[in-house]
């Protein structure tokens, strides 16, 4: 397992699909152990009943069909499918709804579905908040700057049973993404990769499971998304400029060219 | 989960662990194939497998990297590519006109000896070869704190005099591996460049490429690439080199350039297409009063409007 995690981490991110499917086949007794340590990129589907697109992940499938956040049914159609309470579908149908919005806010297009589930060995329960953005010129990048680019965000949270008016929240967020600009004067310019963080609180249920889920998952969504661009990305440029450092760094005097006069 | 038992099929063929081997050691980022080796091996848990996987794909990745190795002596290093190859595992040095024969899976040179006669071009060939060398060698000193470079004849090395054509080619590398950081790149450029004795012309065809790994609690790769043609006169060996050196400079420092700006319209542009760093509100998510929205919702519906 160690070694396949090792393995993971050198991979090309936009191979993850491919490196995992690999490694599924070769140590296919750690199978649950792999599905549960690596994030894929996100499916999605269609909702037959209202033509609205919902994502894939292992929280909403039971065998090979898939229940949508928006009209409840799996699709391919399942008899006796898991499904949440009837109070827990509740909070599962508002908290879609809102999380529409934060989503339009923050990402201008994209997809997202949330499914909540109860946990079997206490009173909590655990929440799945999934975003799918293709930001590329072609799908929902609105200003049209890239060749290529999808972002999936997945953030699943486990909210411990009340005490006292508290309850205990951890989140484990991950962020997989690639941009690729292509121009003729530039080439492909291509960054992809992923990070995972998690975070925990004990909050006041005062203010509904759902603020408190919801402002966990803006900050380190936040956070994550900071850290890309701050550090990984920072890190990489780092390492362009130090393979071959910018001109000016080197040489104070210009230098002849014949092509510029 | 139920998925132990989806993927329980047949087990697989020798000839696909050999596939997936292959795969995972060729697309290993620049200077971590060993690592990449070593757990391979472990998780293939297949000797005779790891052994053929290696054997076949550390050649391919030796030469699409072009990796440098030292000669036994020091005396110098000799690129890996599929410009100096010359024969099985044997590799030309065209400065010290040294060959290195190559263990590829270990990655070291394990032996040299000068090239043959034949196997170095002509008198006429070496002086531009030679001119060029040298004018290179200036600007990669220039430009790249830790630049390897070599200029190779890879086509007509044979002609004695003008009135034939001949293609020399420039490979440049800059390469840093820091583990201990977690971070390795590389730069490769190559030129290749073709004279043209009919026409009094010289054809100039670059590839550049940057590769970069920062995976310190994730994983973060950069792949840019960019190829560009220029052209110049056909002169002597002297001023094709001087002109030579210059277009190469030239594209290699705009190339630079572009991707800095890259990197600059990361924050505001390019990385904004994909998640903004605050909602187009430009305050936080109001998520202690959420209730507006179900309201505007039902209002909009109701005025038979939405999104």
């Amino acid at each position: 397992m160690e070694a396949a995690m090792g393995l993971m981490r050198r991979m090309p991110p936009k191979h993850t699909e491919t490196a995992l499917s690999a490694l599924l086949s070769l140590l296919p007794d750690h199978s649950s152990d792999l599905l549960s340590q690596i994030d894929q990129p996100l499916q999605v589907l269609c909702d037959v009943d209202n033509a609205k697109e919902f994502i894939l992940c292992e929280y909403n499938r039971d065998a090979d069909s898939y229940r949508s956040p928006w009209s409840n049914k799996y699709h391919p159609p399942l008899e006796e499918g898991m499904h949440p309470s009837a109070e827990l579908r509740k909070l599962e149908i508002e908290a879609n709804e809102i999380f529409t919005v934060y989503r339009d806010q923050y990402y201008e297009g994209g997809i997202s579905s949330v499914y909540l589930w109860e946990e079997d060995d206490n009173e909590g329960f655990v929440a799945c908040f999934l975003i799918k953005k293709d930001g590329s010129k072609y799908a929902h990048g609105k200003r049209g700057y890239l060749h290529e680019g999808g972002w999936d965000a997945i953030h699943v949270i486990q909210v411990g049973p009340e005490a006292q008016g508290m309850a205990h929240y951890c989140l484990t967020s991950t962020i997989m993404l690639s941009l690729t600009t292509n121009g003729d004067t530039s080439g492909t310019f291509n960054l992809s990769g992923s990070i995972r963080r998690q975070m925990k609180a004990d909050l006041s249920v005062e203010d509904g499971h759902l603020c408190n889920m919801g402002k966990m998952i803006e900050e380190l969504e936040g956070k994550l998304r900071n850290q890309l661009d701050q550090v990984y990305f920072g890190k990489t440029k780092e390492m362009v400029c130090t393979l071959r450092p910018p001109s000016e760094l080197l040489l104070p005097m210009a230098l002849p060219d014949s092509r510029k006069p | 989960m139920e998925d132990a038992d989806d993927i329980q099929e047949t087990p697989l063929s020798d000839d696909q662990k050999l596939d997936i081997a292959k795969w995972f050691l060729l697309n290993s980022p620049p200077g971590e194939i060993q690592y990449v080796a070593k757990d391979l091996r472990s998780v293939l848990n297949d000797e005779d497998v790891y052994h053929r996987a290696a054997s076949e794909a550390f050649p391919v990745y030796n030469k699409s990297h072009i990796i440098c190795l030292q000669f036994p002596n020091r005396s110098g290093e000799v690129l890996v590519s599929s410009f100096s190859e010359l024969g099985e595992d044997e590799y030309l040095d065209p400065r010290t006109a040294q060959v290195g024969k190559v263990d590829h899976v270990r990655q070291i040179c394990t032996q040299m000896r000068p090239a043959r006669d034949e196997e170095l071009p002509s008198q006429y060939i070496e002086e531009y070869r030679c001119a060029l060398d040298v004018e290179i060698s200036k600007y990669v000193g220039e430009s790249y704190p830790k630049g390897v470079f070599a200029v190779y004849c890879t086509s007509g090395k044979d002609a004695e005099d003008c009135g034939s054509d001949f293609e020399l080619v420039v490979v440049i590398t800059a390469t840093r591996h820091s583990p201990q950081n977690f971070c390795n790149g590389s730069w490769v450029s190559t030129w290749n460049i073709e004279f043209k004795d009919e026409l009094q012309t010289v054809e100039v065809r670059g590839k550049m490429q940057v590769t970069a790994h920062y995976f310190e609690e994730g994983n973060v790769q950069l792949d840019a690439k960019h190829e560009c043609r220029d052209s110049t006169m056909f002169q002597s060996p002297d001023d094709s080199a001087d002109s030579l050196m210059n277009i190469i400079r030239h594209h290699e420092t705009e190339y630079l350039t572009s991707l800095q700006a890259s990197y600059s319209n990361l924050p505001d542009s390019t990385f904004k297409e994909l998640r903004r760093k605050l909602p187009v509100t430009r305050t936080l998510f109001p998520w202690h009063n959420t209730l507006q929205f179900s309201l505007t919702r039902d209002i909009t519906k109701q005025l038979g409007g939405g999104n």
